[in-house]
């Protein structure tokens, strides 16, 4: 549908697909001791660790279930006393205030038997990650919609002061990302550079006041890794000390499982548009939709996904 | 003392196997062939004939407009009705855990018997085993289905050829979400029902106005998207879809939107998916509009030569995706 002189490079994805294997390995630890239940959202399931996945590990007998709602959780561990449960909590900026709420829901109600094993990400700070590697080659950003509904734009206002790139706030439906589309190439055009919302109708400038509040009560920045992207600084979450006890890797002193991104993948360097899909040494051997490798390839969105698919056809 | 529920001795073999027999399951499938009760049934038979088998372990067994057992025989009709096949013995084998009540066993039978009497095909050899409790869950059914070829050519997807209309009988997911809704009480309330339903009358009044039926699926498991891919492989064909020619119920595509779930993955068990010449659509739409379960009836879309082997979407805003089969489960995402 675009005129070929756009094109789009999308990813690292969902906070699902940018789990890094060592995360996986140590949810999968989690599994494997007796009397632990692990709460998981359903997509989680089919991330790769290093030689499971947490779908495998049901199929051996583990009790993991699939939730749908944080808040599930917490009847969960009521209604199972004799177990430890523990939810995997993955998430932006956008699923990680409900992940908050829960656990202060925890703490209020002394539910001594859940924790969870935190695992959110923190958007702008990988963002500004791949822009200082290398920005040269972009020349202007969709935002996600959904993370500037809880944060606003303040927080991404670096792409304009500090790499002077344009930034337009998206929805999710073909014409919204259309609008946001034309909007951007109106803007790269004309050189102006700012952040501009073309998602009124969910997102204000000032983002969700009372969401902002509750991940600051509850958690704290920390460095982690991204799966395909390596170590980023302050772009995780931790627990504040104040909630330390409902920590899972507190609980069950959970050793620290490295996270060796697979020698080859360029799932980085393909997000910054310095190389493509078809030039990574792993794209269409060792890493398929079917075995992915990288997040680009575990997010069906994912740029390598996409080549995969639309690679075969054209 | 008469137990309440299914026993390990009801699957003994003696005595209490012949009670469950005689009091659950010969009252609602009595006919000439099963009343001989020999070890096996003597069926007359035409000369060509279409033979399927399907087992059956949904969870749960009662669900929002059908049952494991209504489920068992639709599925059986509806592989038989897609070859052009009119359905007409079954066999059934039940795995039932221990600890099964009364209540529940009866209802199932009740909308296997229902099911099959609308189809006016009989069961002709059954069978039951229990399981210890933990063994199973509650009720397994496995069937079989012989079906008269009712046409020729069968119906399959090398007779697809290019300029080919792609019909679906109507609304797709239901069942699917159905499902899923009744295993997790996602909403306090969704007004949505398996479209469990068999269809050999559907394809036979297609057949009696000559419709040249070119290839037909039902797109259970796996959904429309697998029927499509599946298709355009088979055929060596392009097959593309038209996204807002596709009916969905408003109540199935909200509730996916908020799951994060595809409509085109979740399973149907009331639908076919029919491939005629372009030249027939619109009588064979007439027909099915006609019908019960064909009033939602839709031409989605057509077959092309190219790309080989490949189903494409066409979004409402013009842009094009590939469809592809489900791989593992569709998968609620938070993202």
């Amino acid at each position: 549908m675009l005129p070929p002189q756009i094109q789009l490079l999308s990813g690292p994805g969902c906070p699902v697909c940018v789990t890094a294997q060592g995360d996986i390995d140590a949810a999968i630890a989690l599994a494997r001791i007796p009397g632990v239940t692990i709460l998981t959202f359903g997509d989680m399931i089919r991330v790769p660790g290093s030689e499971s996945s947490l779908q495998m590990e049901h199929a051996c007998g583990r009790d993991i279930r699939i939730l749908y709602s944080p808040y599930d959780a917490l009847h969960i561990a009521m209604e199972n006393p004799e177990q430890q449960v523990v939810f995997l909590a993955v998430g932006f900026e956008t699923t990680m205030p409900l992940i908050a709420a829960t656990i202060r829901s925890a703490a209020q109600q002394r539910i001594t038997n859940l924790s969870f094993f935190l695992m959110g990400k923190l958007l702008p700070p990988a963002l500004r990650s791949l822009c200082k590697q290398d920005i040269t080659r972009i020349d202007g950003f969709l935002l996600p919609g959904h993370v500037t509904a809880i944060l606003g734009i303040e927080p991404l206002q670096f792409l304009a002061t500090e790499f002077r790139r344009p930034g337009v706030v998206a929805g999710f439906q073909p014409e919204e990302i259309l609008l946001a589309l034309a909007i951007l190439v109106r803007r790269i055009g004309a050189g102006e550079i700012g952040v501009e919302i073309a998602y009124r109708s969910v997102v204000r400038p000032e983002g969700n006041r009372t969401a902002k509040a509750l991940l600051k009560e509850v958690f704290q920045p920390t460095d982690v890794t991204w799966r395909g992207l390596g170590l980023i600084p302050d772009s995780g979450l931790a627990f504040q000390s104040s909630y330390a006890n409902f920590d899972a890797r507190k609980r069950f002193s959970l050793q620290e499982f490295a996270s060796k991104d697979h020698d080859g993948c360029l799932c980085g360097e393909i997000l910054c548009g310095r190389f493509t899909s078809k030039d990574c040494p792993l794209f269409d051997h060792a890493c398929t939709p079917e075995t992915p490798i990288g997040p680009c390839m575990v997010s069906s969105e994912g740029s390598c996904a996409a080549a995969y698919r639309y690679e075969r056809w054209k | 003392m008469k137990s309440i529920v299914v026993t390990m001795a009801h699957g003994s073999g003696g005595k209490l196997t012949q009670e469950l027999i005689e009091e659950h399951f010969w009252p609602r499938f009595t006919n000439p062939t099963l009343d001989s009760f020999l070890d096996s049934s003597i069926l007359e038979i035409q000369k060509e004939i279409a033979f399927t088998t399907d087992a059956f372990v949904v969870k749960p067994i009662f669900f929002p407009g059908g049952t494991i057992g209504k489920l068992a025989v639709c599925g059986t009709i509806n592989d038989l009705a897609s070859v052009g096949a009119q359905p007409v013995y079954l066999s059934a084998s039940f795995i039932l855990e221990e600890g099964l009540t009364w209540k529940e066993l009866d209802a199932v039978l009740d909308s296997m018997a229902e099911t099959a009497n609308e189809a006016k095909v009989k069961l002709v050899a059954a069978d039951t085993k229990v399981v210890e409790r933990g063994a199973g869950d509650k009720i397994y059914i496995s069937t079989s289905g012989i079906g008269y070829l009712k046409v020729d050519p069968v119906p399959q997807p090398r007779r697809m050829e290019n300029g080919d209309a792609i019909l679906i009988t109507g609304s797709i997911g239901n069942h699917g979400l159905a499902v899923l809704q009744a295993r997790n009480s996602f909403f306090t309330k969704l007004p949505v029902e398996s479209d469990c339903a068999p269809l050999w009358g559907l394809v036979e009044a297609l057949l009696a106005a000559k419709i040249p039926i070119h290839a037909m699926r039902d797109p259970t498991r796996g959904g429309l998207a697998t029927v499509a891919s599946e298709l355009a492989q088979a055929s060596r064909l392009a097959v593309t879809l038209q996204e807002d020619q596709i009916p969905i119920d408003a109540p199935v595509q909200a509730a996916c939107d908020m799951l994060g779930l595809d409509p085109l993955t979740l399973a149907n068990e009331g639908k076919l998916v029919i491939i005629v010449p372009s030249a027939a659509a619109n009588e064979a739409l007439r027909i099915l509009h006609q019908h019960t379960y064909g009033r939602r009836a839709e031409r989605i879309g057509d077959v092309q030569c190219q790309p080989e082997g490949l189903a494409l979407l066409r979004s409402r805003i013009g842009g094009t995706r590939i469809l592809e089969s489900l791989s593992g489960e569709p998968l609620p995402r938070i993202c």
